[in-house]
């Protein structure tokens, strides 16, 4: 059997805004190829853990590694350069609740503008790269028009597809279908359907509890910033060890069984 | 009044080097003028306390003196410093600083209602400093602010009317000697007019071909 590697190593993150803790003591480790669904009430902390990760927000106490390496810290226990953290940042993808994608760029042109710009990898290789991400998500018709003609399902797909275009270590997900109008939502969840089963390793904040249950290797939740409980979807889904837990899934329990999320 | 535009009219060679003159005047100056804004728009925003005061003092400070006085203090007050220009660089030198700081402010206006999340992608995507301004952040400023810079140009070209004073060959100091060799004065200060709203449409014109590109991508 191969060796099962971890890909991301969160210890002990903590951060602050003023006087709220946001997140207090959260770890968690992800293996290379699984997808973990991280769920909790608004206002637990799920995406400021995110954004911990690739230091977007910058973590108060904690580590945070990535294969192995520190995030954020360099060898000498300083923090990273500029340089350095978009370094490592550009082997963290992620997805945003906006798309965030940039408007005065094509959609093949978003997909390709990172990887050359800050990869510096070849632009004909990129390119050939992009059109068969664009195929994958099955936008391939898309390729020249600007972010504003799609709909939200295709601007997300296309952040999918941007991400990928980096060849990401691993993707972070932040709350991907939350922006989006229900009939559009399963566009961007078979797509994230296909990477969870193609291996790619991801960690996915989210409020789709189907999804979770279906997709999801591992379920992390988070509750007023600390992870309460973590275990497979099976467990958490059906029988979760916590109170907290428990009344978060009731207030779910109907979208569920209706089959709506 | 036939006969004084007539005058005009022998005199157009001298008219039209000032209009040549006001054209690159302007063109080098709004060039000029933007390509500083870049420098200050980051320093407005910079996170350090220190660098962000300092942009602002400068923004405020230039734009809050009239442009004849700046132009005065360019051309006969930096001698007194051991600076002294002629009068085509203090010219272009005084329409150049005093606009970077509306170039600036303008660039700024249109960068704080940007939506912060495709900035935040270009972080996350390892975008940083000077690149990340550069490809990320800039091309959706210069589209959406593209109208109100067009303005600020037609205010540079209106402004370098003043630089008549420092005895700049422009449209203005042509028009002006035209009228004091000849006393025609309307026949000269009207034509005048007229080729200013002349390199005003032109202006014009490169506003709204910004804003069919900035269109495609809203």
């Amino acid at each position: 059997m191969a060796e099962i590697k971890k890909v991301l190593d969160v210890a002990g993150v903590s951060k602050r805004f003023g006087d709220v803790e946001v997140l207090s003591d959260v770890s968690f480790q992800v293996d290379k190829g699984e997808t973990i669904c991280v769920l909790g009430p608004s206002g637990s902390g799920k995406s400021t853990l995110l954004r911990c990760i690739n230091w977007l927000e910058r973590p108060d106490a904690g580590q945070i590694y990535l294969n192995g390496e520190r995030v954020g810290i360099n060898g000498a226990g300083i923090i990273m350069s500029d340089r350095d953290l978009s370094q490592i940042r550009t082997r963290i993808g992620m997805v945003f609740q906006h798309f965030a994608l940039w408007p005065h760029l094509t959609v093949l042109q978003n997909l390709m503008e990172a990887p050359v710009q800050v990869q510096k990898r070849p632009k004909a290789e990129v390119r050939d790269e992009a059109l068969a991400l664009l195929a994958k998500v099955g936008l391939s018709e898309k390729r020249d028009a600007f972010p504003a003609r799609l709909s939200g399902g295709q601007k997300q797909r296309v952040g999918i597809a941007r991400a990928l275009a980096m060849r990401p270590d691993l993707l972070l997900f932040d709350e991907p279908t939350s922006a989006l109008d229900p009939e559009l939502v399963g566009e961007v969840l078979v797509v994230m359907r296909d990477l969870a089963r193609e291996g790619m390793t991801m960690v996915i904040v989210t409020h789709e509890m189907g999804f979770a249950r279906e997709a999801a290797t591992r379920v992390l939740f988070l509750d007023r910033g600390r992870a309460v409980e973590t275990g497979s979807p099976e467990r958490f889904f059906s029988d979760p060890e916590t109170e907290r837990a428990r009344q978060f899934l009731q207030r779910y329990a109907g979208d569920i069984a209706n089959g709506r999320r | 009044m036939i006969h004084d535009f007539g005058i005009v009219w022998n005199e157009r060679a001298l008219l039209l080097s000032g209009l040549a003159n006001t054209a690159i005047l302007s063109a080098l100056a709004a060039i000029a003028a933007l390509l500083l804004g870049f420098i200050l728009t980051p320093a407005l925003m910079s996170k350090q306390r220190a660098v962000s005061s300092a942009a602002r003092v400068f923004v405020d400070g230039m734009r809050c003196v009239p442009f004849l006085l700046f132009a005065y203090i360019v051309y006969y007050g930096f001698p007194s410093f051991g600076v002294r220009l002629d009068n085509w660089t203090s010219g272009l030198a005084a329409l150049t600083i005093y606009n970077a700081a509306y170039m600036a402010e303008i660039l700024r206006g249109a960068w704080v209602v940007q939506p912060r999340e495709p900035i935040e992608a270009g972080i996350a995507f390892g975008f940083s400093e000077i690149k990340l301004f550069r490809r990320i952040i800039l091309p959706p400023l210069l589209l959406s602010a593209g109208p109100v810079i067009g303005n600020q140009m037609i205010q540079i070209i209106k402004d370098s009317a003043f630089l008549t004073i420092i005895a700049l060959p422009e449209l203005t100091h042509a028009a002006s000697s035209i009228q004091s060799r000849h006393y025609v004065p309307f026949a000269a200060f009207i034509t005048a007019v007229f080729l200013y709203w002349g390199l005003c449409l032109v202006i014009e014109a490169g506003v709204s071909s910004i804003g069919r590109v900035a269109e495609a991508r809203r």
